[in-house]
């Protein structure tokens, strides 16, 4: 390095740094570090960030596989799941979105576009027929829609994988499955899409979840059926007693 | 030697794991993948034996800068730059024609989307940004650069992380975050190439043979490391199998939704910022041939920048189940923010103080200053988008994506596109660009087309704002919500006529690049030069003067 | 009162007094006139390399 043209003056001065560059990434790293660490550390131990909400639950396997596929297919580009407090918003959608609602979810998938509607409650609100005709053929159901077709998710088994590493892995990242519920794994995604099937283990493990054969068809236990059991549980674990929505379905 | 057979040996390590993951994969989009590793590593090492210059020429010549990395700079720049505005065409045809989806999983709105936001930000501004840095900091710091196998790496490392990147969200593979969604091992390999490039940065820095690290190299620095920063954290995931492609992230809701969007926020703070200025510091001093107007403004403007642009995040989270305070704190950074960016955008337009003719004689003068000018209207924008009452409205509506355009079709287009024309002749040792009219025409398509996407898009986005919060007489909702897709219908249409527009300057501006590489000269009028008739430019001949004719007075 | 609500009071009043101080303090060190003429041979150095001077020592 060569030597400056004119003589240092004493003190620290900004063309130290400038002929620094350590001392310049290291200053740059220190600036840039504070926002976040004031910003995200807090939400980890401050406890009122997440409120304490009766009814949330963990994934069950087939839930979890169909999450995959919302992800997958990359829904979160077009549709939100994060209500809004605001009267349209609630009067449209129901009960505006709690913290407690998505702390199993890994990623979230609140979204930031809603090209279509928001899903956040969308489970219970339309029959899984009215699903799978919307899910095959959009504009069958709703004309104006500018949905995708995802007709191929009713042909496609589902290949999830082993549900157990699923389990394992979420457990890794801190979701509380238990043992029983990582070894049936692999028995409760199908029996959870079986039509009749006797559910009463899974749903004690799972509270409120709904067993049957989503896609309608049982010959097989197709994309099309987790797909489907993902939303149709979506906002339907904490029991809110006001605030029906409002807007019919159509 | 030993440097190749090392080389060589470790390239045929990287293969063995490739093939080895395949074998064992457990879905297919895991075992393409490794397929496409293998094929590389292959390529790689195959080149490496023959004894080719991928890895650093033989015989470098010392005098001169090394510039190979940044030729194939400016093309990965210019070809990726064109594929990503064809996929945002096309995803914008689907948008307002759904029947283009064509019903088939791979290609879907939902899968083309993060390839169309990717291949923009990351494979045409990610290559303008490492080019246009190999070539800033060789000539301020007159050295070459420091690691020349290294930043060879860099390179390919880049472009197999695009593909791998790009091959993933055709078949489904993403971690279904926005701007971030390589699966793990894509991460990986993005962290290990982005170490390489700040070692040879900072390693040539390191060598300067300059005294003063130069201004444009702090906004380089400064977005290499604040963007290994956010890519590490916000990327921390566990892999359900380490032969897989599926991860699970390790923050979840509330967490992961401020992690994301710090990250998501910085990644246009840094990479599309930062990083863009630093080309603005050097590129528009050399092209309009004047020092940066106050290089004391461009302290603050640094320094100011970087501190607050880390806080703005949370604005992307407004009314949600965000804490209060958080979403508080991001709002009034985001606001703070305006100042500096406007310091800057000040520092870029005035350095052409006294030379305000050049918007007129020097295309290149002109695409910058209109770079600086949407650089100014969206710092403006999004301060403003970020107080709570107006992102109430805008929020989850269009305003957001022409928000977004304009800055990165304004001025991250603009700025590179003016960059790649600066460089192109000089790299190739030409006379001069293959035409400037042509930038005319590049100038003129792109500036209507933007006009043409923001305004469509701002017009939907408080159509249907306002259409959702709607309410009779009666007391209920007036719109569904499938009647406000309906309203925006020839928004969409309009919005993607924009596209086409800016899409056809793009592929004038590959064609000018391309001949100039192949050192074609356009015959045509030059632009600078007022017009010179040979012919007029002589004496009047002297009249003839009548005998006796009246003699001025003594 | 909450270690929120205390830490909140504290960055509107002491810690926002303290940054406005910060930050002019590091605007006027910027700005402070001694370092005009290194400011001005920064700004042009990327510039010599065109003009083939000899490489200031």
């Amino acid at each position: 390095m060569a030597t400056s043209p004119d003589q240092p003056k004493p003190g620290f001065s900004h063309r130290t740094i400038e002929r620094n560059v350590t001392l310049l990434g290291l200053l740059a790293l220190i600036t840039v570090s504070i926002g976040g660490i004031v910003e995200i550390a807090p939400l980890f131990w401050v406890d009122s960030t997440i409120e304490k909400v009766e009814g949330v639950r963990p994934y069950t396997p087939l839930e979890l596989a169909g999450r995959n596929i919302y992800i997958r297919e990359g829904c979160y580009v077009c549709h939100s799941q994060m209500v809004r407090p605001f009267k349209d918003e609630v009067e449209r959608y129901g009960h505006y979105s709690l913290a407690a609602e998505s702390m199993y979810d890994h990623p979230f998938q609140w979204g930031s576009k809603r090209t279509g509607p928001d899903l956040a409650r969308v489970g219970g609100r339309y029959s899984d027929e009215w699903h799978r005709e919307h899910l095959k053929d959009p504009r069958s159901v709703v004309p104006e829609s500018i949905m995708p077709g995802y007709a191929f998710l009713a042909e496609k088994p589902l290949k999830a994988g082993d549900m157990r590493a699923h389990l394992q892995a979420m457990r890794g990242v801190g979701v509380p499955y238990s043992d029983a519920d990582i070894a049936k794994a692999n028995d409760d995604l199908t029996l959870q899409a079986t039509a009749d099937a006797d559910a009463s283990d899974l749903q004690a493990r799972f509270p409120k979840s709904q067993a049957r054969d989503f896609d309608g068809n049982p010959a097989m236990v197709s994309e099309m059926d987790a797909l489907i059991a993902y939303l149709q549980m979506l906002g339907t674990l904490v029991d809110f007693k006001a605030a029906e929505a409002q807007e019919q379905p159509k | 030697m030993p440097a190749t057979l090392a080389k060589s040996a470790s390239l045929f390590l990287v293969l063995v794991v490739a093939l080895m993951g395949m074998a064992q994969a457990a879905d297919t989009g895991f075992a393409v993948h490794m397929a496409i590793v293998a094929l590389a590593a292959l390529t790689a090492a195959l080149w490496v034996m023959k004894g080719a210059t991928l890895t650093g020429s033989a015989d470098p010549d010392e005098s001169r800068y090394d510039d190979d990395p940044v030729r194939w700079g400016v093309i990965a720049t210019t070809f990726w730059g064109v594929v990503g505005l064809l996929a945002g065409l096309y995803i914008a045809l689907q948008l307002a024609w759904p029947a283009l989806n064509l019903g088939l999983e791979y290609t879907s709105f939902g899968r083309l989307r993060p390839l169309h936001t990717s291949a923009v930000i990351f494979a045409f501004g990610g290559n303008a940004l490492i080019c246009t840095s190999f070539f800033v900091v060789q000539r301020t710091c007159r050295a070459r650069l420091a690691f020349p196998s290294m930043a060879r790496f860099v390179f390919w490392g880049y472009q197999l992380f695009i593909v791998l990147a790009a091959t993933g969200y055709v078949m489904g593979i993403t971690e279904g975050r926005e701007y971030a969604e390589p699966e793990w091992y894509v991460d990986l390999w993005l962290t290990i190439v982005w170490v390489a490039y700040l070692l040879v940065f900072g390693g040539t820095i390191i060598k300067r043979r300059e005294p003063h690290i130069y201004v444009a190299n702090w906004f380089y620095l400064g977005f290499i490391i604040t963007v290994a920063m956010l890519h590490i954290v916000n990327n921390l995931s566990l892999p359900v199998s380490w032969a897989g492609s599926k991860s699970y992230s390790a923050f979840a809701g509330v967490q992961d939704a401020l992690t994301q969007w710090w990250y998501g926020h910085n990644a246009v703070g840094f990479f599309l910022t930062a990083g863009f200025l630093a080309m603005m510091y050097y590129f528009v001093p050399k092209q309009a041939e004047r020092p940066v107007y106050s290089y004391r403004l461009s302290i603050i403007h640094f320094w100011s920048l970087i501190f607050l642009y880390i806080w703005a995040g949370p604005h992307h989270l407004h009314y949600t189940a965000l804490p209060d305070w958080a979403q508080s704190l991001g709002m009034v950074f985001s606001v703070m923010l305006w100042m500096p960016s406007w310091g800057g955008m000040i520092n870029g337009l005035m350095t052409l103080n006294g030379a305000w003719e050049k918007i007129r004689t020097d295309p290149i003068i002109r695409m910058m200053v209109l770079a600086l000018a949407f650089y100014g209207m969206s710092t403006f924008e999004g301060p403003m988008m970020s107080i709570k009452s107006v992102n109430s409205l805008s929020h989850y509506t269009d305003w957001t994506i022409g928000h977004v355009h304009s800055g990165a079709l304004g001025w991250n287009g603009m700025i590179t596109f003016a960059c790649m024309y600066y460089l192109a002749p000089r790299l190739w040792n030409r006379q001069r660009l293959y035409s400037l009219r042509l930038i005319n025409w590049h100038f003129w398509l792109a500036t209507a087309g933007i006009v043409f996407y923001t305004a469509s898009m701002w017009v939907a986005g408080l159509t249907q704002g306002l259409m959702w919060r709607e309410y009779g007489a009666d007391g209920y909702l007036v719109n569904s919500f499938a009647e406000t897709i309906a309203a925006i219908h020839p928004m969409f249409i309009l919005r993607a006529f924009g596209g086409l527009l800016y899409l056809s300057g793009a592929l004038i501006f590959a064609w000018n690049i391309a001949m100039t590489i192949a050192g074609r000269l356009r015959v045509e009028a030059p632009m600078t030069e007022p017009p010179y008739n040979p012919a007029a430019d002589r004496p009047l001949p002297a009249p003839a003067r009548p005998v006796g004719a009246l003699q001025p007075a003594e | 009162m909450s270690d929120y609500e205390s830490l909140r009071h504290f960055a509107d009043s002491w810690g926002l007094l303290g940054m406005t101080l910060l930050f002019l303090g590091l605007v006027g060190w910027a700005v402070r006139p001694g370092a005009r003429a290194r400011h001005e041979e920064a700004a042009t150095m990327i510039f010599r390399a065109d003009n083939n001077e000899e490489h200031p020592r």
